[in-house]
């Protein structure tokens, strides 16, 4: 895992204490947690990388796994947030 | 986190305060009786900029600061909790606006909201869907480049004056929020009297019989109406609520301070009586308790941390069952003279009462707070 993943995965791991979470998992599918994760990954994501969760990122495949939300990250890392 | 306001905080709380008990707390019985709040109070608030008061400046409003804007909250649940739950939806429909809205959206609601021109509401309860948000009945339809909305809902605090709805529906069985407007032919506002708390706040039920949105007026993503919209709303109503509940904590213990200093039973006054003391010292220490954990939500929400969702949970929960506590304890500490309405205890416990059921109600914090990690354990 890169560094990204590794905050994103220590992130998590609030949630799935027992559970040694793979970057290609769906942590929606696990069970552990449901919708009300899903504002808070974007505030973690905005917080923890300096970016600007836009209307059009919002969709729960983007925060499915610590895969799809690295991804996201580097995205939006990558092109500067339009206003 | 610093425990201390800053000297800005604490001058809100002076201004808001000082206005409430010469405005706002000395006509909330006759208002509770009457059903309803005056316009020209509506228009007080709406110039001091206290409708909206969290819209960022780039949107006309002021982006108040998150402690303040509890501070203020307090200070108006304090006087009544009708005015209360203004702020509350109004605000609750400016967040989404600003988050989920399109810029169109954004352009033509944000500045009249953050004015107080337009008056936002939620439409999220039916009559067929309370706890079970995601079980809305009401549908939308695409059809051209907009959206056809139809169904029913109900509850929708200060749905009388509202300009603007957010309302929720299901599009092909997904959750999906809309922004409705008032004018929009096919829509028709009932207003919704006879309710035990809150009285005059305004409540409306809603007809929404083939009402035609826009593109524009999607908020968010179809399928992301509970998920994210939702979600995202109810938090800054359980933020707003919650700091309600420590508002009303703190007027049952003003009035239980006030009234058993006076009252006099078997020679001595009731602050005397042991039985007396242990009520009240249950609603000091409880209102305490409830204020530091809204001003912990308060700062987690200002600094963008993710352990806001949690922490506002758990401040909504504690302060809205501490609160019908206390206003139970009132109404008992007042005895036959609580009962009446020459004393405003009775009004508090049955506007206690609506806190434990509105943004979710005790028992659904109950079933959520236990799913949240709180980062300090």
């Amino acid at each position: 895992m890169d560094p990204n993943q590794i905050k994103i995965k220590e992130f998590l791991s609030r949630f799935f204490k027992s559970h040694d979470l793979k970057p290609e998992e769906d942590i929606f599918a696990l069970g552990f947690v449901n919708s009300l994760l899903a504002m808070q990954l974007v505030a973690f994501v905005e917080k923890e990388f300096g970016i600007k969760v836009e209307d059009a990122d919002l969709d729960l495949d983007n925060f499915r796994s610590i895969q799809a939300i690295s991804s996201l990250v580097a995205r939006k890392s990558a092109a500067p947030a339009e206003a | 986190m610093n425990l201390e306001l800053t000297g800005a905080q604490r001058a809100v709380r002076e201004e808001v305060r000082a206005f409430v008990a010469a405005e706002i707390a000395p006509h909330a019985g006759r208002w509770d009786r009457e059903e309803a709040i005056p316009g020209d109070l509506i228009t007080k608030l709406r110039e001091r900029g206290w409708l909206g008061s969290l819209i960022a400046a780039e949107w006309g409003g002021r982006g108040q600061e998150m402690i303040s804007y509890g501070l203020m909250t307090e200070e108006i649940g304090r006087g009544c909790s009708s005015v209360r739950s203004l702020l509350t939806v109004h605000d609750m429909a400016a967040h989404a606006v600003q988050r989920f809205g399109t810029r169109e959206a954004k352009e033509r609601f944000l500045p009249a909201m953050a004015r107080g021109e337009i008056l936002g509401a939620l439409a999220l309860s039916e009559p067929n869907a309370g706890s079970d948000a995601a079980g809305v009945e009401t549908t939308a339809v695409q059809e051209g480049d907009g959206w056809i909305l139809t169904g029913r809902k109900k509850w929708t605090t200060f749905g009388q004056i509202a300009g603007l709805y957010l309302v929720f529906a299901k599009v092909d069985g997904k959750p999906t929020a809309f922004l409705l407007e008032r004018d929009t032919p096919g829509l028709t506002v009932t207003p919704l009297r006879g309710i035990t708390g809150t009285r005059a706040s305004l409540l409306a039920e809603l007809a929404i019989d083939g009402c035609r949105v826009p593109a524009s007026h999607l908020a968010g993503k179809v399928g992301l109406g509970i998920s994210f919209v939702g979600n995202y709303t109810l938090e800054q109503g359980r933020y707003s609520v919650a700091w309600g509940a420590v508002g009303l904590l703190q007027a049952c213990l003003d009035a239980c301070r006030e009234y058993t200093a006076t009252r006099v039973q078997y020679g001595k006054p009731l602050a005397e009586h042991q039985l007396i003391q242990a009520l009240l010292t249950d609603m000091i220490v409880n209102v305490r308790a409830a204020r530091l954990l809204c001003l912990r939500s308060g700062w987690l929400r200002e600094t963008r941390d993710p352990a806001a969702a949690a922490e506002t949970m758990a401040a909504k929960y504690f302060a809205s069952v501490a609160a019908t506590k206390a206003a139970n304890d009132a109404v008992q500490i007042h005895g036959a003279n609580g009962c009446t309405e020459e004393f405003p205890v009775g009004r508090y416990l049955r506007d206690a009462k609506v806190l434990e059921i509105i943004e979710g109600s005790t028992q659904i914090q109950q079933i959520n707070i236990p799913r949240f990690v709180f980062p300090e354990f």
